[in-house]
């Protein structure tokens, strides 16, 4: 194939860089409002408490101060409670618990940061002195903290509707095939582990501007979000009753989101209500301190698993029990995440015949749980990938040869939990990844280090995920409460230069790089002829927006079939123009063509013509060249690698050094090869962030103990290396572009490979497992033979 | 209140500011500058580095009173019009950067980087930055951006 | 921020008197510690009195055997600094490690030491090294100076105005960082005075920064990493937390001590 220069396949730079690099990006706190005013809000410092009498005679009385805010305010006005987007029915067709988030907590507060009252007033620090002398009676109850312990029962629930702190208990698979197949197992492995809660830390802190226009009696939200249609639709139809037509979203320049800005979040719903009840435009904007409690948090599940095989290695079957953390409410997706997100991806690349998975979600006085890059993927392949590891090790069987064993080879693949992978080579991204570590080098490597004092272990994971989210009638049937088709449309403006309207959202990821590759690919047009236009419900028709790796899946289909409109409707009126039939009338290189003939016109003169149409087949083509298509996905994306990590431990500190990191991944086709790496850079060091640093500690009394920069590791630019990163090519099968995202793959695949590197390397004292983080202490406490503190150290 | 005066990207500016008011909200709220970020409250991020007389210094850990009489040197005067920095030109080639937000602050911690190292070493690279939390890029194409620009800068001066 | 009266007087005996005529002002160095505690309004001085326009703070001397670093000095003055270099390259390396550049750019060796942070890395080497702290009003001693976690005997308003580090034979530092915050988990400061050896601890102890006897004398015998093999810290009196255990950073201290020696050379 070759490849157009600026077209599908070029590493064209990016085209956004400019604005970001000069400063001139124009992110959501950067905008100021006439008359602006500014919001804090009073959280709880506890984390579970009924709420008393909250005084407000003093903070009224401070300078500066506009309005205050509490939940009766909210409910004198009916305002609806923060929606769940996805309804989760567990074992006996029990529907999950789903109590009433309030905006401003309301009768009780369930954790730590859950707003109380809301201060707007002239300036921020006069907002922040009135916010000090607001006086809230917190009745203190006892925090639900642990998920084991929450499970006993016992103590005061954190929902009243949930007794026993349970949102639901959850199944998938075939529990008696699989007993079956553990009945005939030579051999079993084990596993306890936990995948520990972690904080997304977009760069940008979350920030809201509420406005709204008496004139016009229209709202105008401002707001982080990796889906502002999305935002739209919750808070209009669930929280504000406000009709579509009179709610506009806009979500400018948004620094990074990893999931933590796909959900809906109270403080979006407080600034476009009041901003309405003083008419002045509010804005909030986190302090980091305060994105640690309020932002939605990721991961935290509590899983035992155990894999069969038989006497030559081959799995036959896989158990695994999950306890799953929801914290103090239901965010948006929090629900479909430890479920199906997680459950149908156990398979992982293997034949295993029989799956099954029980997933037990808990409230506890924490901040809510919800999406964060890879999503339920990351924990079902940390349970997959550790276990076929620990099981090479325990069988003596290499750990690339083990999972060889198992590899599915024929496609399409229907899992035992639910989905059906349509194609994949995972022999492929294996030998790529072995070739470019230099596995069968390793054990040399492992000698010389020795010789030096030091530890060195080689991990390998193989991964897989459902990327392309989804196919509506499908999630729908699973619970979710909204279609995850995506919209766009094609502008074709009459001098020829193209808008694209994506209900995509670019938060780093370089749609308007890669979605006008495709558009001057698929036109043959400059790539400076066209503009992509994202994140603002006023001109964007619609959309579902930006996450589970599915822009260029599901977004970038919608824009190839408007675009296949366009042409479609350039044939007829270049058949008109050309006096030929349309069948004869050919699209190849910017301009229609009468086939074997040299009659054209070019994409351009077309344009003009649907805008002049002096020329042209009124009576049964409209003027104007403008389409728009919905695209709903056929099936997931399957992308799928192998990824080789080689450690060296120091057994004097414990401390873990990444000498290599080689990913190969097969992302179907790729339309920029320098962003799909740039993406997967970034998502292995969110995978070694999670697999040797990052870690959300709540005390017992669920006060967070890791609660800004000071206490939660951000890896930095010296706590990694530089990678490895290739990829191989299966092209998806039911989207056009034949892609399937690139987005979540370094997240998922690096925290196995991390720590079966680490168990590797310390093979010889005795260890089945270490938890992550795998921090200096708890190695150095194995190799000292020290008890390692279990769970939140 | 006090009464400061600075020069911010050649400019002179005298304003009177509270002393409570730190050098980075003169910045963005006075002036306007939006492109200097602020990510953290704990001087950690620096996706608010500035320079203040030639050396980068994280604008949300100084109180503008500090930096009265100062040269101020923020992202946005770094190049003029369309014109790129050859570390901003770097970070483009390499895909040094993504959400953009954490941009301005490595962009102004590396250009004070080469000023005193002009061919750093990657060991050196990754020290010097651990100042500047990025979340996007993993921090490989970063790295790989300043030894671009460390190669163009050096043959820059070669050539002047 | 809450609202304070700022001044930057010209010489030190205007910040004296500024200091004693309001006992709730708060002396500004560097502010890479004051300025984000007033941020997150941690503290409420009435007033904050700014060094940064003392020009006589700002210098480096050597003077035969003494290193006279001025309070004002950033520590990447010092870090940068061919007269620290030749002298204590220890220091140098020590005030090179410090958080990070743009931090470095700013913070002053006067505010660490009058700060004196648990982790912080600066009282290790005043401690290590039997300098003084020289102030507007006296001459102290560094095996008097530190006084707890965040405590020193300064009195209120008192104002370092530099310190005085004796040049030792050889010196070494290394540490260990807190992966968070980056400040010392654990760092070791050794010293081969010429009337002994010294090594002091920061990041870990209970009481703030701190001299390990065991490690002295095991070093005193032998100054090589080797003779630290086997020498055990007690875990009493050190403070550990989700980034390490007492027992821990116990085990660390010889650890970082051994590759203090190793630097040393």
């Amino acid at each position: 194939m070759t490849v157009m220069e600026n077209g599908i396949g070029a590493a064209v730079k990016r085209r956004e860089d400019f604005r970001f690099l000069k400063g001139l990006g124009r992110y959501t706190d950067d905008m100021v409002m006439p008359k602006q005013t500014h919001c804090v809000f009073v959280r709880s410092p506890v984390a579970h408490a009924k709420l008393g009498k909250i005084d407000l005679t003093a903070a009224m009385k401070s300078a500066g101060v506009v309005a205050i805010f509490t939940a009766a305010d909210l409910e004198a006005d009916n305002v609806g409670g923060v929606p769940c987007g996805w309804l989760v029915t567990g074992r006996e067709n029990k529907p999950m618990v789903e109590p009433k988030h309030s905006i401003l907590a309301s009768g009780k507060v369930r954790h730590v940061g859950d707003p109380v009252v809301a201060v707007i007033a002239e300036t921020i620090e006069q907002a922040k002195d009135a916010a000090e002398k607001v006086s809230i009676d917190y009745q203190e109850l006892p925090a639900v903290v642990d998920m084991t312990k929450a499970l006993k029962g016992g103590g005061t629930p954190v929902h009243d509707e949930a007794a026993n702190n349970m949102c639901f208990d959850w199944e998938l698979g075939d529990q008696a095939a699989t007993d079956a197949a553990f009945a005939k197992a030579a051999h079993i492995c084990k596993i306890d582990l936990i995948n520990q809660r972690l904080v997304a830390n977009a760069m940008e802190p979350r920030a809201a501007i509420g406005s709204y226009d008496i004139a016009t009696d229209e709202h105008l939200l401002v707001t982080t979000s990796q889906n502002p249609h999305v935002i739209r639709l919750l808070m209009g139809a669930f929280v504000l009753n406000i009709p579509e037509h009179k709610l506009r979203v806009l979500s400018p320049d948004v620094g990074g989101g990893f999931g933590s800005k796909i959900f809906h979040y109270a403080e979006e719903a407080f600034v476009t209500w009041a901003s309405k009840k003083i008419n002045r435009p509010i804005k909030w904007v986190a302090e980091r301190s305060e994105s640690f409690v309020s932002d939605a948090h990721g991961r935290d599940h509590v899983t035992h698993a155990e894999m069969a095989f038989d006497k030559d290695g081959n799995a036959l079957g896989l158990k695994v029990d999950t306890l799953a953390n929801m914290g103090a409410y239901l965010s948006t997706f929090a629900p479909s995440v430890p479920t199906w997100l997680h459950g149908t991806l156990l398979a992982g690349q293997y034949t295993t015949p029989a799956i099954y998975v029980n997933v037990k979600a808990m409230f506890t006085n924490t901040v809510p749980v919800d999406a964060y890059r890879g999503a339920g993927r990351p924990e079902a392949t940390f349970v997959v990938e550790r276990l076929m590891s620990k099981a090479a090790a325990e069988l003596g069987i290499d750990q690339t040869e083990l999972r060889r064993k198992n590899f599915i080879r024929t496609f399409p693949y229907q899992t035992p939990v639910a989905v059906v992978y349509d194609i994949g080579d995972y022999d492929a991204s294996m030998d790529k990844a072995i070739e470019l570590a230099d596995y069968k080098g390793f054990e040399a490597r492992r000698a010389a280090a020795k010789a030096k004092g030091k530890l060195r272990g080689i991990g390998v994971a193989s991964y897989i995920e459902a990327c392309g989210i989804a196919p509506s009638s499908l999630v729908g049937a699973l619970g979710a409460r909204a279609g995850l088709y995506e919209a766009a449309t094609v502008r074709v403006n009459p001098t020829g230069s193209v808008s694209i309207l994506t209900g995509s959202h670019s938060h780093g990821q370089g749609h308007d790089t890669t979605f006008a590759q495709v558009v001057a690919d698929k036109l043959g047009i400059g790539i400076e002829s066209v503009d992509i236009i994202h994140g603002d419900t006023a001109r964007v028709p619609f959309g579902m927006g930006t996450y589970g790796s599915r822009s260029l899946a599901v977004g970038g289909t919608a824009i190839v079939n408007a675009l296949q409109k366009v042409i479609d409707k350039g044939r007829k009126i270049a058949a008109h123009l050309l006096e030929a039939s349309e069948s004869d009338v050919v699209f190849e290189n910017g301009a229609f063509q009468v086939k074997g003939t040299d009659k054209k016109k070019t994409f351009g003169e077309i344009a003009l013509t649907a805008y002049v149409p002096h020329k042209y087949p009124i009576d049964h083509i409209e003027p104007g060249l403008e389409e728009t298509a919905f695209y709903d996905p056929k099936n997931f994306t399957f992308p799928a690698g192998t990824y080789i990590c080689e450690i060296e431990i120091d057994p004097a500190t414990g401390q873990t050094e990444i000498i290599k990191f080689t990913a190969a991944d097969d992302f179907g086709n790729i339309v920029n090869p320098m962003i799909v790496e740039g993406q997967v850079h970034g998502g292995l060091v969110q995978g070694i962030g999670q697999a040797l640093m990052e870690n959300t500690v709540y005390d017992e009394n669920g006060q967070l103990k890791t609660g800004s920069y000071m206490d939660y590791c951000m890896p930095r630019a010296d706590d990694v290396p530089s990678f490895q990163v290739a990829t191989t090519v299966t092209a998806c099968t039911h989207n056009p572009l034949g892609v399937k995202g690139c987005g979540e793959a370094g997240a998922i695949g690096s925290p196995p490979a991390v720590i079966n590197a680490v168990c590797d390397a310390l093979r010889d004292y005795g260890v089945g497992h270490i938890d992550m983080p795998a921090t200096p202490e708890k190695i150095w406490r194995i190799i000292n033979g020290a008890p390692v503190a279990k769970a939140a150290e | 209140m006090p009464q400061i005066s600075l020069e911010v990207n050649g400019k002179s500016v005298n304003t009177e500011v509270a002393a409570n008011t730190l050098l980075v909200d003169v910045l963005r709220t006075n002036l306007a500058l939006t492109g200097t970020h602020v990510g953290c409250v704990t001087s950690q991020c620096g996706a608010c580095v500035v320079h203040v007389n030639g050396a980068s210094v994280k604008s949300c850990t100084m109180l503008a009173v500090q930096a009265n009489g100062a040269k101020i040197m923020t992202i946005e005067g770094l190049s003029q019009g369309t014109n790129m920095h050859p570390v901003q030109a770097a970070f483009k080639e390499a895909h040094g950067l993504q959400c953009g937000f954490c941009t301005p602050g490595m962009v102004m911690s590396v250009t004070d980087l080469l000023s005193r190292n002009a061919n750093p070493s990657e060991t050196e690279i990754r020290s010097w930055l651990k100042g500047n939390i990025c979340r996007c890029t993993g921090y490989h194409n970063i790295v790989k951006a300043v030894q671009i620009a460390a190669k163009s800068m050096a043959v820059k001066v070669a050539a002047e | 921020m809450y609202s304070f009266d700022y001044s930057r007087p010209g010489s030190v005996a205007d910040a004296a008197k500024a200091a004693s005529a309001n006992p709730e002002a708060k002396i500004l160095a560097g502010g890479q510690t004051l300025v984000p505690t007033l941020k997150q309004r941690l503290a409420s001085p009435s007033a904050v009195i700014d060094l940064g326009g003392i020009a006589d703070l700002k210098t480096i001397k050597r003077d035969s055997n003494v290193l006279v670093i001025g309070a004002m000095v950033t520590h990447d003055a010092v870090a940068r600094s061919a007269e620290v270099k030749a002298a204590i390259p220890a220091l140098a390396i020590l005030a090179g490690a410090i958080g990070d550049p743009a931090v470095r750019n700013v913070g002053t060796i006067g505010g660490s030491v009058a700060n004196n942070d648990p982790a912080a890395d600066y009282p290790s080497a005043v401690l290590a090294l039997g300098a003084a702290v020289i102030t507007d009003k006296r001459e102290i001693p560094a095996d008097q100076y530190f006084t707890g976690m965040f405590s020193t005997v300064l009195d209120a308003g008192e104002i370092i105005t530099a310190i005085r580090f004796p040049i030792p034979k050889r010196a070494g530092y290394a540490k260990m960082e807190q992966r968070a915050s980056r400040y010392a988990l654990v760092g070791a400061f050794v010293a081969d005075t010429g009337s002994g050896i010294r090594c002091a601890v920061t990041g870990c102890g209970a009481g703030g920064v701190f001299r390990s006897t065991d490690i002295e004398a095991a070093l005193s015998a032998n100054f090589s990493t080797d003779a630290l093999k086997n020498v055990k810290v007690s875990p009493a009196n050190l403070m550990g937390d989700i980034h390490g255990s007492v027992d821990y950073r116990a085990a660390m201290v010889p650890v970082m001590a051994g590759r203090a020696v190793a630097a040393a050379g």
